[in-house]
């Protein structure tokens, strides 16, 4: 990176140092980006704001809360009716939570549409998936937290997970609860992870930005940027770009805050925890439905974790089961349709793990399962190979296409619609 | 918003729109700090004391119970509170002393309401300990008060400070008598 | 790819709904605390507290209401202090170390009528009688569900053999519920001269544990209302910003 001049002594004086303007000035500001990104590429920044804020009010509800099973749900309390703006910063961290992870799904979704996991972007892809796992067990924990009856059977049955695993199953359980069951140690050690893990992401999503920077943004073409020509400095363009969209994400999360604070929450959870009592219907967080679906769809115990464990894993090798060469989903006719097919079928997913597990719930959820496993295992290497893609165009700024030029559409409107 | 698109058409600006452009740009960046502050300042106040805590913020204390050259320390706001029933030379010393004189020139009819009674705060002024004297036999300094054993200062019948670092007498809380014998502190 | 956020939303959407287990049948009842600009109703949440003292307070707790809290009903200090010194709260130790009783104070919280669930089990034929703070959130739709509920005792169907110590309760989920029918009409006399049939009583009731579920609610809504509107406004000047800042780039 070369070092800026700057204007400001003061600035350059730092800056000769220790260069962080510099490198600012390279990351934040020239960084050059396709220019024909659309809304979609917003979420990326949003993922990230919606961390922060996260990590801020995680933060403050931690200096009024307890983490002892006589007094976490009564100080829970405290913070909604006594602690000052309490009930504010309490609603935000828990919608937080779910729009965090509305952000985080759609991201990926579009990166699973514009093949955005394809080299030289596999590293990219795999650390947001182990960003994905890392806000899976974050959300897990702080669930726990406020020892609602949803938040103590929640617990034990994802903890409970863990005893499938052969021969040492039990052993992992006892140690991941501290005890006999889920108790006072658990609550103090997911308290102490989930105000831990958020760093950890953090320091991911340093990485999945240095991995980003190195090749840049992919865009809606999926191909490779030719030049000056076809980026645009990140200030001013995206720096606006981003703050508008974030306006609109706000706009959003405030009305849930404000006017529909518990509509993702379940009303048990404002029931103390009670060891003896389940409750009648129980579910997960709505952004883990979809994974209790396929938990359950596979009748055997090891089976049915090794398969929602599956699910992630196989974004793991995502980029080297779809070989085709050609990345956006919009010149790839086939692969279009499939990618409905599949977000279809994870909104189905979604749907099977509210349900309860009986009748025809099962059948479907049963199927649902084997579809998403065949899209990524059998359809996306078939695909690669027999799939004749649409010609694509010779660059951003120029849409003339290497193979006949049948479709001025696709490059001559930016602004989305697919 | 409809506006707006009419002028973005030219490529090169005249120095009216550029300004205007300029405007808007900054308005909005203006605006997005404007809300940040505003966020910021339930995340600064959820430190102050919580609703619960201020409304413990006073109690109540029956101060006929206390014998004559005796004290008692209560618990108000996390901290202690010294009320003792004076004697009466001890009251008369208190008078006596030259006001004027004094490093925190201070009445000792200004800092009670019952001469019998003195209440004050019993945190040293210096840098917060609790100094002795409330017990019986323990080290009352040498003007008959109490005396901080952290830094060494000695306050006097009154609870005013007369030798050692502290700066200021001790501090008499806000409090009235409910009755003859109860008092309301804070 | 709109569609894929209108797919993400309807996920959103219908998760908790169909997550709300169902139960008996609900009856539906207007509220002044419905909506996004909805308020509490003070003078309903007066006779609801009333109510509370005079009907439900024997068996069920409200933990997490204090003294203090009343004057969001719209009761001065003194009155709170008068209301408060009507209970009696334990402290101490003493300085024989003894615990003690005495009159409650603004910051006591709502005395329990048991000591714990084992003596409130032993009081009330094994049943637990639940705290109260929190139950208008504490069940899915619990406006509906609370004002239902404490209407609904009604005559078992004759194929339907209700056991000992059980009631019949057509808003129940299974209709079998261990606590009594407790409002009959005229349980009590509102100073005001109100309405005082079960149903009007079921609707103060409500009005009055909207509250004590969630007293911030209508700064909630108020903060709401200034935010969105701020929020709007942002957008607003913010997309025109982005317009005029990429009006020279050339697609």
């Amino acid at each position: 990176m070369s070092e800026k001049q700057f204007s400001n002594p003061a600035v350059r004086w730092i800056d000769h140092r220790l260069p962080i303007f510099s490198f600012l000035n390279h990351e934040a500001n020239e960084y050059p980006t396709p220019k024909n990104l659309n809304y979609f590429w917003n979420f990326g920044s949003l993922a990230g704001i919606s961390l922060v804020v996260m990590i801020i009010t995680g933060i403050a509800l931690s200096m009024s809360y307890t983490a002892h099973v006589d007094y976490a749900f009564e100080s829970v309390e405290r913070i909604m009716r006594d602690v000052n703006h309490g009930w504010l910063l309490r609603y935000i961290h828990m919608n937080g939570a779910s729009f965090f992870f509305i952000v985080v799904f759609i991201h990926i979704f579009r990166g699973l549409y514009y093949g955005s996991y394809k080299a030289p972007r596999e590293l990219l892809w795999i650390l947001g998936v182990v960003i994905l796992l890392l806000m899976m067990a974050t959300a897990f924990m702080g669930y726990v937290l406020p020892w609602g009856q949803m938040s103590f059977w929640g617990a034990t049955v994802i903890t409970n997970l863990f005893s499938a695993i052969p021969g040492v199953g039990e052993a992992i359980v006892t140690w991941l609860w501290g005890g006999f069951s889920v108790d006072n140690p658990t609550l103090n050690r997911f308290f102490s992870l989930h105000f831990l893990l958020p760093f950890v992401i953090v320091g991911v999503v340093v990485l999945h930005l240095v991995a980003l920077h190195r090749f840049g943004s992919n865009n809606p073409l999926g191909i490779d940027t030719k030049g000056p020509q076809d980026t645009l400095p990140f200030h001013p363009y995206y720096t606006i770009k981003d703050f508008f969209g974030l306006s609109v994400f706000l706009t959003f999360f405030a009305a849930a805050v404000f006017f529909f604070p518990n509509f993702m929450g379940h009303p048990d959870n404002y029931i103390p925890a009670n060891a003896l009592q389940t409750p009648a219907h129980i579910v997960p967080e709505w952004y883990f439905l979809p994974f209790y679906a396929i938990l359950r769809a596979v009748p055997d115990k090891l089976g049915g974790v090794l398969a929602m464990f599956g699910a992630i894993a196989v974004l793991f090798i995502l980029p080297w089961l779809d070989r085709s060469p050609v990345r956006s989903g919009r010149f790839r006719p086939i692969f279009k349709i499939f990618f409905w097919l599949l977000l279809a079928d994870c909104v189905l997913l979604g749907y099977i793990g509210a349900m309860p597990a009986e009748g025809l719930y099962v059948l479907v959820g049963r199927l649902a399962t084997v579809w998403y496993f065949v899209h990524f295992l059998v359809i996306l290497p078939v695909l690669s190979v027999i799939e004749t893609p649409r010609p694509l165009p010779q660059s951003i700024s120029k849409p003339i296409f290497t193979g006949g030029g049948a479709m001025a559409g696709a490059a001559a409107a930016p602004k989305e619609k697919v | 918003m409809a506006k707006s698109k009419s002028t973005t058409n030219a490529t090169s600006a005249p120095e009216g729109q550029k300004s205007r452009r300029d405007f808007i740009v900054v308005a909005s960046y203006a605006m997005g700090a404007v809300g940040a502050g505003a966020f910021a300042w339930p995340l600064v106040d959820q430190m102050n004391p919580a609703a619960d805590t201020l409304a413990l913020a006073s109690i109540e204390v029956d101060v006929s119970k206390i014998s004559e050259g005796q004290s008692i320390t209560l618990k108000w706001r996390g901290k202690p509170i010294f009320i003792r029933h004076r004697t009466k030379s001890e009251i008369a010393e208190a008078a006596e002393v030259a006001t004027a004189d004094l490093r925190d020139p201070e009445d000792d009819g200004l800092r009670v309401q019952k001469p019998e009674y003195l209440v004050v705060l019993g945190v040293c002024t210096h840098l917060g300990c609790v100094p002795l004297g409330q017990k019986v036999g323990e080290v009352r300094g040498e003007y008959d008060g109490w005396f901080c054993p952290c830094h060494g200062s000695h306050y006097d019948s009154s609870g005013r400070i007369r030798k050692g670092p502290a700066p200021t007498n001790l501090e008499v809380p806000p409090y009235t008598f409910l009755s003859d014998q109860v008092i309301r502190i804070g | 790819m709109k569609k894929l956020l209108c797919v993400i939303a309807a996920v959103l959407f219908t998760s908790p709904v169909f997550a709300a287990g169902g139960g008996g049948e609900l009856k539906h009842a207007e509220w002044s605390f419905d909506g996004p600009l909805g308020t509490f109703d003070k003078a309903a949440m007066q006779r609801g507290f009333q109510a509370y003292r005079e009907v439900c307070s024997g068996c069920h707790s409200l933990n997490y209401i204090a003294f203090r809290n009343l004057a969001d009903l719209g009761y001065n200090a003194d009155e709170i202090k008068a209301i408060a010194s009507e209970y009696e709260v334990e402290d101490g130790p003493n300085d024989e170390g003894e615990m003690f009783m005495r009159a409650a104070v603004p910051a006591d919280h709502f005395p329990a009528p048991y000591l714990n669930e084992n003596a409130a089990r032993a009081a009330n034929n094994g049943a637990y009688p639940l705290d109260l703070s929190l139950i208008f959130k504490a069940r899915p739709n619990g406006a509906d569900y609370l004002y239902s509920l404490l209407t609904s005792y009604v005559e078992a169907p004759s194929h339907m053999n209700v056991p000992e110590g059980m009631y019949y309760n057509a808003a129940y989920s299974g209709n079998m519920i261990a606590m009594p029918q407790p409002l009959y009409g005229d349980d009590i006399e509102y100073a005001d001269g109100s309405d005082s049939s079960a149903d009007a009583i079921a609707k103060d009731l409500v009005n009055f544990f909207a509250w004590t579920a969630e007293p911030a609610m209508e700064t909630r809504k108020r903060t709401g209302v200034a935010v969105l509107i701020f929020l709007v406004l942002l957008s607003g000047l913010s997309y025109g910003a982005m317009r005029f800042i990429w009006a020279d780039v050339k697609k």
